[in-house]
């Protein structure tokens, strides 16, 4: 049997056991090198995961403490504990923060980490790519936030309409950093889409067909398709306000032809898409989570995983829903209004199939399982007020008030950061190799579960009674007072729970129980490896013959097991397999990059470029241009060690 | 005793060969959201100009003596690259020399002539939103130009130091592409911006 041998154009792979002496070998091949440089360089998916895990934690409670402060202004009437443009500028980098530098970006994370683990393979498609998309994630969060500390943080929402966004209504840099900002972060999102999608079509261990893939890399697979194809939309619309603002283009000014409307096209061409993107891989951790809890496999998972497509195909076609208050033709909205009505089906699906998993199997109600389980009543509610701002006349009447401000948090809260609760409770013991506290777990989910419910459901009431979103505050004659006093004193509360969960992970970081490779006997790939993983994930290339590699003794399904012992060695330099998009056969030996600093350097080029525009500063801008440019060429140049090149004769 | 499954691969390709590596994917998804974004782009135009009023458009008949000739040598640069690539597939470097070197030039004649164009306009980029989108989509596709003349000097380059060969060439294939793709882009660009008025776009 011949070895790999580099420069050989074709080799057959040496099968072999999995030992301590392979363990050893990989290790020395794979492990990041120390030091700041080393960290600074690294492009391994676990620790590019947990990185984005922490970042967008972070953002999470900067966020959360933006929205205390409005809730403290709005816990009475007539209130001015903020200044009216204080109060703009807090909810829209609230809504900035949450939505584009947490919800999105945690996902990231979880299935950065989790994708090669689950799949059995070694490392993404490209871990360099993987690594300058949290790079730029970052730079983007530093670029809005650097705005927001100077004060010109965004100030006409996360949506920011114009013509409320153009020079002459909002002069300040506010907006130009929020344009600019956007741009940026479009980039990070999208390399990060490109890398999953060629990661799912090719990095999968053999057998692991696509009727075998957990419901979490259905959810993201779905949401990078759906971010591919979106983003530049946002990126654009971004691009164009800005040079409205600094140019005097004529994009969104209808006195020179242009469309204030076309804003909102583009936005929402994105932004409904967008939405999915950052529920669907949220709901593939609960599909995947509550069955290890249920004690036996998901009900129906081939209709849960092609109702997670089937959403996001719809979801293309309706994001004239938010719109319906625009003047659009009512034949149009009628059809939008269909549309939007028709998603409710596949999410229904999900609904069914996980009432359907715990009514059928023996639940263990672990905090986990609580914050699963809880997603559940969560998206319920979120759904049905949903599917009635779905339809044109109800819209009409709730539009821009408080209804839609309770519809959003229950959707958001409830089916992203419950579920992002609960996947860190499953999967920190794998990142960590400790167990979270579970008595501490159970009162950070009933004060998470208890507060949330008090502060976000009465908004639904005030929303009919007439309370506008977006103000900085309400006269005492509407009578408004004492429910916002609940809805601020729930806020607090879910805060608070919020909070004892941090403490959670900070305690058990140090001090929390040990644990071995599968504490909650999970039945997918990544229990098969040690808490925490070792830098080459598998030893040997395992083959899997079903959705379960951990329970098939137990489930009986086939005689066939499958096998994680021996396989593929591929030892002799940092080696990876592809298979075949549908069946995932062996296809091809990858030379995987070694961990270099390009993409870190990428990234501050970048960020040095976007400040130099921003300032209209010409040698920032050309620094930051040409280094970027530099880095680029660096990046591209074809190297021996991936074989990209024969080794020079000329 | 249930049986463990195996998997013993015969011989199997090791990096990437010929066109095909994981590489060629990811030019891939790199050209399905640069094309979004030019679709977006285009709808931005469609949309502003569909929704706009009577002579909405910057002009009513555009001139078509540079651009039209200017297309047709864009188009021609795709053909002349796709020879090049060729000749890496078959190991015949002169031949693969000289027509990246070709294409380059043809694509620097063909951002020239387009500079001359913008030259010759009689309004600005803020006179309309029309004019605005035009400049824009054009200037975004010169971006992509220009990228592009970048990376077709560094596959001259790296053709003149020998870098590739019949198997190990997916750079080369994946340069290709991405012109292929700008050069493609370009037709929507054009009919959009040249030829609708001529149907009664925007007029
Ligand atoms: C402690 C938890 C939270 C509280 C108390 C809270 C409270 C608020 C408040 C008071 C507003 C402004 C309403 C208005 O005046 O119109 C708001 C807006 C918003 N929140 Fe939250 N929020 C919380 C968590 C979240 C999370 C986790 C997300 C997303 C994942 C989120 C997404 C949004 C969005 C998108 C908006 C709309 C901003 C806009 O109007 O442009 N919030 N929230
Ligand atoms: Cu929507």
């Amino acid at each position: 049997m011949t070895a790999v041998a580099p420069g050989k154009p074709r080799a057959v792979p040496e099968v072999g056991r999995d030992t301590p002496e392979l363990r050893a070998r990989l290790q020395a091949i794979w492990e990041s090198r120390r030091g700041l440089l080393g960290w600074l360089s690294s492009v391994d998916h676990k620790e590019i995961g947990l990185r984005y895990i922490v970042t967008s934690f972070v953002l999470l409670v900067i966020g959360g403490v933006e929205a205390l402060a409005l809730r403290l202004q709005l816990a009475g009437p007539d209130l001015s504990l903020l200044t009216p443009e204080q109060y703009n500028i807090l909810f829209s980098t609230h809504g900035m923060t949450m939505i584009f530098l947490y919800a999105s970006p945690i996902l990231s994370g979880f299935s950065n980490y989790l994708w090669p683990l689950m799949l059995g393979g070694r490392d993404m498609a490209f871990p360099r790519l993987n690594a300058l998309s949290y790079w730029i994630y970052l730079a983007a969060a530093v670029f809005l936030y650097t705005g927001f500390l100077v004060g010109a943080g965004p100030n006409d929402g996360w949506f920011n309409y114009v013509p409320y966004g153009e020079l002459q209504y909002n002069p300040g840099l506010n907006q130009d950093y929020y344009a600019l900002g956007m741009v940026l972060l479009g980039l990070s999102t999208t390399v990060g889409a490109a890398n999953f999608i060629v990661t799912l079509l090719r990095m999968r261990a053999p057998g692991m067909s696509i009727n075998n893939l957990p419901i979490l890399v259905w959810g993201t697979m779905t949401a990078s398709v759906a971010n591919l194809i979106v983003v530049p939309a946002v990126s654009l619309a971004f691009f164009m306000l800005w040079l409205d603002r600094q140019f005097g283009t004529q994009f969104f000014q209808p006195q020179a032809g242009g469309q204030p409307l076309l804003w909102q096209h583009l936005f929402w061409m994105f932004g409904h898409p967008w939405v999915y993107a950052i529920v669907l891989p949220a709901m593939g951790m609960v599909s995947d989570g509550l069955p290890i809890f249920c004690r036996r496999p998901l009900v129906g998972y081939t209709a849960v995983a092609l109702g997670t497509v089937a959403t996001m195909l719809l979801g293309f076609g309706v994001w004239v829903h938010h719109m319906f208050a625009t003047g659009l033709p009512g034949l149009s909205l009628s059809f939008f209004s269909a549309a939007s009505i028709l998603i409710a089906v596949p999410s229904a699906i999900a609904v069914f199939a996980w009432i359907a998993t715990i009514w059928l199997g023996r639940p263990v109600v672990t905090t986990a399982f609580l914050f699963f389980a809880s997603m559940i009543v969560l998206f319920v509610i979120g759904g049905v007020s949903g599917v009635m701002t779905g339809s044109v006349p109800v819209d009409w009447q709730l539009t821009d008030t408080y209804f839609v401000v309770a519809h959003l948090h229950y959707v958001l809260i409830g089916i992203n950061v419950f579920p992002v609760v609960g996947a860190t409770y499953l999967w920190f013991p794998k990142m960590t190799g400790r167990l979270l506290d579970e008595r501490l777990g159970k009162w950070s989910f009933w004060t998470m579960f208890l507060g949330f419910n008090l502060g976000f459901l009465p908004m639904h009431l005030v929303g009919l009674w007439g309370m506008p979103r977006r103000v900085y505050t309400y006269p005492a004659e509407l009578g408004l007072g004492p429910t916002n006093l609940i809805i601020s004193i729930g806020s607090f509360v879910f805060a608070v729970g919020v909070l004892l969960f941090f403490v959670n992970i900070v305690a058990s970081l140090r001090s929390g129980a040990r644990c071995g490779d599968n504490p909650w006997d999970g039945p997918s790939l990544e229990w098969a490896t040690s808490s925490p993983p070792p830098p080459y994930n598998f030893a040997v290339v395992p083959t899997i013959v079903s959705r379960h590699p951990l329970w098939e003794d137990r489930l009986q399904e086939r005689d066939e097991r499958s096998n994680l012992g021996e396989g593929m060695l591929l030892d002799q330099g940092k080696l990876a397999l592809a298979t075949s998009s549908l069946d995932a056969e062996p296809l091809r030996i990858l030379e995987m990059p070694e961990d270099t600093i390009i993409p870190f350097l990428l990234s501050v080029s970048l960020l040095l470029l976007f400040f130099g525009l921003l300032l209209k500063n010409v040698p920032l801008t050309l620094i930051g241009g040409i280094a970027g440019a530099l880095s680029l060429v660096g990046w591209f140049w074809p190297r021996l060690g991936l074989l990209e090149r024969e080794a020079a004769h000329g | 005793m249930a049986e463990l499954a195996e998997t013993r691969p015969a011989a199997l390709p090791v990096g990437p060969t010929g066109s095909e590596g994981v590489g060629r994917s990811g030019m891939l998804a790199l050209i399905a959201t640069e094309g979004a974004l030019f679709g977006y782009l285009l709808f931005s135009y469609y949309y502003n100009g569909g929704s706009g009023g009577p002579n909405w458009v910057a002009e009513a008949r555009p001139d078509l003596r540079l651009a039209l000739p200017n297309t047709i040598l864009l188009l021609l640069s795709s053909l002349v690259i796709w020879r090049a690539e060729k000749a890496t597939r078959l190991g015949d470097r002169r031949t693969a020399l000289l027509g990246s070197g070709l294409t380059l030039l043809m694509g620097t004649v063909f951002a020239v002539v387009q500079w001359f164009e913008w030259k010759a306009k009689s309004y600005g980029i803020g006179a309309s939103s029309a004019a605005s989108l035009y400049y824009v989509t054009t200037g975004f596709h010169m971006a992509h130009v220009v990228v592009g003349l970048i990376v077709l000097a560094l596959l001259f380059l790296w053709t003149w130091l020998g870098y590739f060969s019949p198997v190990r060439r997916i750079v080369f294939t994946n340069g290709a592409l991405y012109w292929h793709f700008v050069d493609g882009v370009w037709l929507f660009v054009f009919t959009t911006y040249y030829l609708t008025p001529y149907l009664g776009f925007g007029r």
